[in-house]
């Protein structure tokens, strides 16, 4: 995966990468904060981590070598929340690995059940996800990634995504009926 | 979950990314699978809810900001430090002002010696971008100017001046034959530190002039100057004075 080479990031960068990186990856900064706000779930962080991500992105752009720009810098964008989130709430990361343990999803289905199109209650629906299922919906519906963009980002296999497929992540959320 | 269709074949059908045959067939499939056909359902209506949810969130302005900041500290050419609106502004006044000089005098110099210039700013700018592309640079890659010189023998009708400059900073990396203004010109290549400064060597029948001053445009320097019947114009992004020492050099 050539293409998404984060090289070595050491390079002094010059007005020419600066109109490039302007051109190429800052367009995708509205999902690169999506993503990183969806994953961490507090504006006032999701904010913190995006911009580190995407000064990082900048600082290995001659990594770059061309391709999809969008899923590039949300592969730098996940690591890095997945990074903070290790440091500063690894409870969260925990409640993952129990799912992992009991592979039948078991987040509160009533919550999901009743949450419809009512934005407040998808919301909560949507953060009470174990981040993995979580990010796969957040690309696949909201950012309208392909299943193919998703497991490039995550880089997770197509169909084998921990600890089930996407599709468990949808019955995770469609489990109670939702319209 | 226990119909095969439903792993294999649903996500692609949902990402319209089945070929016409494979979606004919899952279609067939889905009248007679109540497995599938509520998947399908249970997917559908989730996508349509969280698309119609309005739960994406677009970065903050102020973010945004913040990131063009860290991006302008992060580039080479600005100091990494704050500057003030005024000062910017005034900077840009400045850059105005010489681009407008230059080009005067750019002008000038071309209606004093009653011809018009064999080239244009555009012309030198995108040769030096093209340059810079992978396997552009050179043509002859060598920091012997006699190894350089006797190389555009026979390539161009006339032999271009040149000389390694690396004691004083200018290492010679070697030459290539350009195009400018329909015409086949001499490019000598230096390397300022990690920069890249591409000298444009021409004949001309036009009197010898002083350096010309700098003109700057999409963030390339450069220097022009006639001498002994040649055209010179050296491009780079590297700074003035830097670019005025090399025009020096090659103009004693």
């Amino acid at each position: 995966m050539s293409g998404y080479d984060q090289g070595k990031g050491s390079d002094v960068l010059d007005a020419e990468d600066r109109a490039r990186f302007e051109q190429l990856v800052l367009p995708h900064l509205d999902a690169a904060f999506n993503l990183a706000r969806w994953l961490l779930r507090r504006r006032a962080d999701s904010e913190d981590v995006a911009q580190e991500a995407m000064l990082r992105a900048y600082r290995f752009f001659r990594g770059f070598h061309g391709g999809d720009a969008r899923a590039w810098l949300l592969q730098i964008v996940r690591n890095a929340c997945y990074t903070w989130l290790e440091k500063n709430r690894p409870v969260e990361l925990m409640t993952e690995f129990d799912e992992e343990l009991h592979p039948q999803p078991s987040t509160s289905p009533e919550a999901l059940a009743i949450a419809g199109d009512n934005r407040e209650r998808l919301t909560r629906a949507l953060e009470t996800l174990p981040p993995r299922f979580r990010e796969v919906l957040v690309l696949r519906e909201l950012e309208g990634c392909s299943y193919k963009e998703i497991a490039s980002i995550t880089a997770i296999p197509i169909g084998t995504c921990p600890p089930a497929s996407p599709s468990s992540a949808h019955a995770v959320l469609s489990a109670g009926g939702l319209p | 979950m226990s119909c095969d269709f439903t792993t294999t074949l649903l996500h692609g059908y949902l990402d319209d990314e089945l070929d016409a045959a494979r979606a004919a067939e899952f279609e067939r499939h889905l009248e007679c699978c109540h497995e599938c056909t509520a998947a399908l359902g249970a997917e559908e209506s989730l996508r349509s809810s969280l698309q119609r949810s309005g739960l994406y969130e677009n970065a903050p302005v102020e973010l945004r900001k913040k990131i063009r900041a860290g991006l302008d500290a992060a580039t080479a050419s600005s100091a990494g430090m704050r500057i003030p609106a005024w000062r910017l502004i005034a900077v840009a006044a400045t850059v105005l002002l010489l681009a407008g000089v230059s080009w005067f005098s750019w002008s000038r110099a071309g209606k004093d010696s009653a011809s018009t210039a064999p080239f244009t700013v555009a012309e030198i700018i995108d040769a030096h971008v093209r340059s810079l592309q992978p396997g552009h640079l050179t043509d002859v890659t060598s920091t012997d100017q006699h190894t350089v010189k006797p190389w555009f023998n026979g390539r161009l009708a006339f032999v271009p001046p040149v000389k390694d400059f690396a004691d004083e900073g200018f290492t010679l990396v070697g030459g290539r034959l350009d195009v400018l203004g329909g015409q086949n010109v001499a490019a000598l290549v230096y390397s300022r530190r990690k920069h890249i400064i591409n000298v444009f060597v021409l004949p001309t029948k036009e009197p010898d002039t002083a350096i010309h001053p700098p003109g700057l445009r999409q963030g390339y320097q450069w220097r022009h100057w006639r001498r002994q019947g040649m055209e010179y114009c050296a491009i780079s992004d590297v700074s003035d004075s830097d670019l005025y020492e090399l025009a020096q050099l090659m103009y004693q």
